[in-house]
C-alpha cells in the first residue's frame, strides 16, 4: 500500500494552495494572481517550481496569462476546481473511507448520524 | 556558463607521509548552466569547498581549465573577476564602517544596485552598522550575502551559507535568495544542510571521492523517482529504504501513472552515497 498521506509534489502543493485561494474568494474571476517571483519569495520555493505549478493551472484552464501583465484567474475558475474536486472525493478519498470503514466495521448508519450531527 | 574541463588537483604532499594519495580531482570535468540553483552537497573532507574556490579561480589546478564564459577563470581578467562571488564558510570584514566598505568594494563590480543592496539588507533587518570587524558572524554573513547579491555578479558561489544563522535568518535567507534570482544567474550553494535548501535549488551536485556521484535536476529526479513510507510488506520496485519515525522512507522508481512527491533530499543524499542511486 502507498500511504494515501504521502505528500504530493511541490508544485503540485503549490497549485492546491492557490486552488484553495480562489474557492475561499480571495481571487476572482479576471483578478491578477501574485507574479511567479511573488509567489516564490512568499513560499520561499524555486521561482522555476512555481513556473511549473503556473504552467499546470494554465494547462488545467484554471489561471490565464497575459504576455507582459502576469497571471489572471480565468472565468469560472471557481466551479471548474469545484468540479474536478467532487471528481477527486467520489473517485478517491470516498473509496478509501469505505475501505477503512469495511475494515474497522463502521455502518453507514453510524456516519449518517454523525454526519447530521 | 561555467566549464570545468578535465582539471586535477593536489593538495601539497603530506610531510611525514609523502605516499599519500592528496589528489582530490583528477580528470574531472562539470558544466554549469544558468538560470540555476545548484545544491552542492557531499561528505566532510570530499573537497566541496575546494571546487567553490577552483570555480572562483582562488585555486589553480595542476591541469585542465576552469573557464567562464569562454575565459580562463585563473587569468583573472577584471571582466571574469567582476562576474564571479564567492562567500566563503568562514571570513573576516575589516573594522570599518559598512558605508566604507561598500565604498571601498563596489568598483569591482560595474553592475552594483544600490537598490538591491539596501532591499537586501532590510530584508535582513540590518540596519547602519559603524564596525564591521565587531558584529556576530550571523550579521556578518547576512551583510556579506546582501553585497555579494547587490554586486549582481552573474556566478554566485555559497559555502555553508545558512551555517550561524538562526531559524528566522534561514528562512530569510531563502527568500532573499527567491527575490535575486534572475534567469541569467547561476548560484551554486554548498551545504550539509539539506532542508535549509530543499525546495529553493534547481539542480543536485553530490561529490563523492574524486568523482561526481550525481548532476541532476530536481525536476529530472522527480520524474524518475518516487519518495514516500511504505509498509513493510509493499517493497516492490524500491531502490533505497532506511527506517524514520514515520515507518520506512523509501525511494522507488516512479511509474509513469503515479504522480510526483517532493524529493527528499536527505534520503536521496543518503541512497546516492550508499551506491544505490
Amino acid at each position: 500500500m502507498n500511504f494515501n498521506n504521502s505528500d504530493k509534489a511541490i508544485f503540485l502543493q503549490i497549485a492546491d494552495r492557490l486552488c484553495d485561494e480562489i474557492i475561499a474568494g480571495k481571487y476572482k474571476d479576471d483578478d491578477r494572481i501574485p507574479s511567479v517571483r511573488e509567489y516564490a519569495v512568499l513560499l520561499e520555493v524555486n521561482t522555476n517550481t512555481v513556473v511549473k505549478s503556473y504552467d499546470f493551472l494554465s494547462r488545467e484552464d484554471i489561471i490565464y496569462n497575459k504576455r507582459g501583465l502576469g497571471y489572471f484567474v480565468t472565468n469560472g475558475a471557481k466551479q471548474h476546481i469545484i468540479k474536478i474536486r467532487r471528481d477527486e472525493f467520489m473517485k478517491q478519498t470516498l473509496p478509501e473511507v469505505f475501505r477503512q470503514m469495511r475494515m474497522l466495521g463502521i455502518g453507514i448508519e453510524e456516519v449518517i448520524n454523525k454526519f447530521n450531527g | 556558463m561555467i566549464q570545468v574541463n578535465k582539471i586535477s588537483y593536489n593538495y601539497p604532499r603530506h610531510k611525514y607521509n609523502p605516499t599519500k594519495d592528496s589528489s582530490i580531482f583528477w580528470n574531472f570535468s562539470l558544466t554549469l548552466e544558468e538560470n540555476k540553483i545548484y545544491g552542492l552537497l557531499g561528505k566532510n573532507g570530499v573537497g566541496k569547498s575546494t571546487l567553490l574556490y577552483l570555480l572562483a579561480g582562488l585555486n589553480r589546478p595542476s591541469k585542465g581549465k576552469v573557464l567562464i564564459d569562454d575565459d580562463v577563470v585563473t587569468d583573472h581578467l577584471p571582466l571574469t573577476m567582476s562576474k564571479i562571488f564567492i562567500v566563503t564558510e568562514e571570513f573576516e570584514l575589516p573594522n570599518m564602517s559598512l558605508q566604507k566598505y561598500v565604498k571601498l568594494y563596489r568598483p569591482f563590480y560595474p553592475d552594483f544596485s544600490d537598490e538591491i543592496f539596501s532591499k537586501c539588507l532590510n530584508d535582513f533587518e540590518i540596519g547602519d552598522i559603524s564596525d564591521l570587524g565587531a558584529i556576530s558572524m550571523g550579521t556578518k554573513k547576512k551583510v556579506y550575502m546582501s553585497f555579494a547579491l547587490a554586486t549582481n555578479a552573474k556566478y554566485l558561489l555559497m559555502d555553508e551559507p545558512t551555517n550561524g544563522l538562526d531559524i528566522e535568518s534561514k528562512s530569510l535567507f531563502r527568500k532573499v535568495i527567491a527575490q535575486n534570482m534572475t534567469d541569467d544567474r547561476t548560484m551554486i550553494i554548498s551545504t550539509h544542510q539539506v532542508h535549509d535548501v530543499e525546495n529553493i535549488i534547481d539542480h543536485v551536485l553530490i561529490l563523492g571521492n574524486k568523482k561526481m556521484l550525481m548532476d541532476k535536476s530536481i525536476a529530472d529526479i522527480a520524474a524518475e523517482y518516487v519518495f514516500e513510507h511504505r509498509a513493510d510488506d509493499q517493497m516492490g520496485g524500491v531502490i533505497y529504504s532506511e527506517n524514520s519515525l514515520q515507518g520506512t522512507s523509501v525511494i522507488a522508481r516512479r511509474t509513469p501513472r503515479r504522480t510526483e512527491t517532493p524529493v527528499n533530499l536527505e534520503l536521496l543524499y543518503n541512497a546516492v552515497n550508499n551506491g544505490k542511486l
